[in-house]
């Protein structure tokens, strides 16, 4: 049975000429669902809209 | 006078400086020991015994025709193999990248080490790409804890921490992106600087996360680590991150009383998911330096989530080529990863970056009533190689993923920390001294107090 992602993973790596062969899949889909489990944790946490990302950190 | 491996670089320099001993010689013995000990260490990946010869004459013909040499006057020092050195293909850890020709000029901060007297001995072993905690390689094979050959050095700068932890030279340079300093000089029992983000410059160095990349210092003594910092400071036009601050030289200071300090342990997160040996060394060193405030650092595990979104999809894209045109160089497992970071959508990037800017407000509302925090700097002492797992109260955690939790959340927002080696039998394990943006000399100085009073030392090797 196919999993959850892996319509994603192959439409992703369609889009980026990116390839996955089958072999490396389970551990791509691991890695991406720890990627995406961790992406949520920040996204659910509610910034103002006014924030400046900082993508060139300066302390 | 006391035996080569023991030295300081602060001693050997002394020593060349006042002829009790020539720069050739202190390289000779770093080559003579690298030969003998790095077969069983792996830390080292390219020796550059010619080029160090060479070097090291020079200084003695300078010593002899009374010129003023710098402060480390004849001190070997070897850098993780993603820094350029003149002759050599900058690997950073990779097979592919060995096909790169081979770099004309050395990395800003080699030749600021050297400008200073320093003499370079070698490339060292890393994990591929710096994506890595363990400090394994599958192209180069493991580099190995110089307390116990059996475990991980920690990584990814694992041969740095292998080549000092060993005293094999008394200085090393590595890099810090999530923890890359601050985990080996934890595994391999030994002090670890990783500056304030900017201040020291990468040009010339093989990146990994351009918003999170730092360089830094590995020695065996806080003292040591000072008097290297020092030669590496200063603004550098070709590092568009460096700092444009002058020099604000720490080793005058760090000798300075502690006392003065606000001195606070980071709680909440970083109490968590530690075994009790990590809670043991933070617990030594608060309680010599007579913190007992505990402060919340609000949200620390967002921010760890944050900067390993950012890490997977920043590396992503910097290996995005090749990752296409030669994925079966690769390490299978950096591979992985580094394609799944490639499927994060960019709205989760953006985000991480806007909460980047939330967190560090927090934090410098927190550097208002306190100076310095402490933190583990690994929530263990040094697994096994190949390990996988490890249990902690009854639950089974992956290590690969669990060594950096604590320092993930400091680096995310740049902050200068220093960390110490607290000599734990059987085998030692770090705590981070966090400072103020820009206050190294602070973290620096408390790591010197620490040392004095016998709670940090470096353990001498005994594991080879």
């Amino acid at each position: 049975m196919a999993e959850p992602l892996d319509d994603y993973i192959d439409a992703v790596s369609k889009a980026l000429a990116l390839p996955v062969e089958e072999a490396w899949r389970p551990a791509v889909r691991a890695n991406l669902e720890v990627s995406l489990r961790l992406a949520r944790l920040v996204d659910e946490f509610a910034l103002p809209d006014e924030t400046e990302p900082a993508p060139i950190f300066t302390a | 006078m006391t035996s080569m491996p023991e030295m300081t670089a602060a001693e050997i320099a002394s020593a060349v400086a006042g002829r009790r001993m020539s720069a050739l010689d202190a390289t000779e013995a770093a080559l003579s020991r690298i030969k003998q000990h790095d077969g069983i260490l792996n830390s080292f990946t390219d020796v550059t015994a010619e080029r160090a010869r060479a070097k090291a004459r020079a200084i003695d013909a300078d010593i002899a025709a009374g010129k003023e040499v710098g402060p480390l006057a004849g001190v070997p020092f070897a850098v993780k193999n993603l820094f350029d050195v003149a002759g050599l293909s900058t690997r950073a850890g990779s097979k592919i990248n060995r096909d790169l020709a081979p770099a004309k000029r050395d990395a800003t901060l080699i030749e600021r080490m050297e400008a200073a007297g320093g003499v370079l001995v070698g490339a060292l072993n890393m994990g591929e790409y710096a994506y890595d905690f363990t400090g394994e390689n599958v192209h180069d094979g493991p580099s190995r804890n110089p307390h116990d050959t059996a475990r991980m050095t920690g990584g990814s700068s694992g041969g740095s921490g292998s080549a000092v932890g060993g005293a094999l030279v008394p200085i090393a340079l590595g890099s810090d992106t999530n923890g890359s300093i601050r985990v080996p000089s934890s595994f391999c029992g030994i002090f670890g600087l990783k500056p304030t983000y900017g201040r020291l410059s990468r040009a010339r160095s093989f990146p990994f996360v351009a918003s999170l990349d730092h360089l830094g210092p590995f020695a065996r003594s806080a003292a040591d680590l000072a008097l290297a910092y020092d030669a590496m400071q200063g603004p550098d036009a070709e590092d568009s991150a460096c700092t444009t601050r002058g020099l604000e030289p720490t080793l005058p200071l760090i000798a300075n009383p502690v006392s003065d300090l606000r001195i606070a342990i980071a709680g909440g997160y970083f109490q968590k998911n530690v075994f009790p040996e990590a809670v043991e060394a933070v617990s030594r060193v608060a309680k010599a330096l007579g913190a007992t405030k505990v402060v919340d650092v609000p949200e620390a595990a967002r921010a760890r989530a944050a900067a390993y979104v950012i890490t997977t999809t920043e590396g992503a894209s910097l290996h995005l080529d090749r990752l296409r045109k030669r994925p079966n160089d690769f390490d299978p497992a950096v591979r992985d990863r580094l394609i799944a970071g490639a499927m994060v959508p960019a709205p989760m990037v953006d985000r991480a970056q806007k909460f980047r800017r939330w967190y560090r407000a927090q934090l410098a509302e927190i550097f208002k009533t306190v100076d310095v925090l402490l933190a583990p700097a690994t929530p263990c002492t040094a697994p096994k190689l190949g390990q996988v797992n490890f249990n902690l109260d009854g639950v089974e955690l992956p290590v690969r993923a669990n060594i950096g939790i604590h320092t993930q959340p400091i680096s995310f927002i740049g902050l200068p920390v220093v960390a110490v080696p607290v000599p734990l039998e059987p085998l030692p394990i770090g705590v981070q001294i966090i400072a103020a943006p820009w206050r190294e000399d602070i973290a620096l100085r408390v790591a010197y107090a620490l040392e004095k009073m016998g709670v940090a030392t470096a353990p001498a090797p005994r594991g080879f």
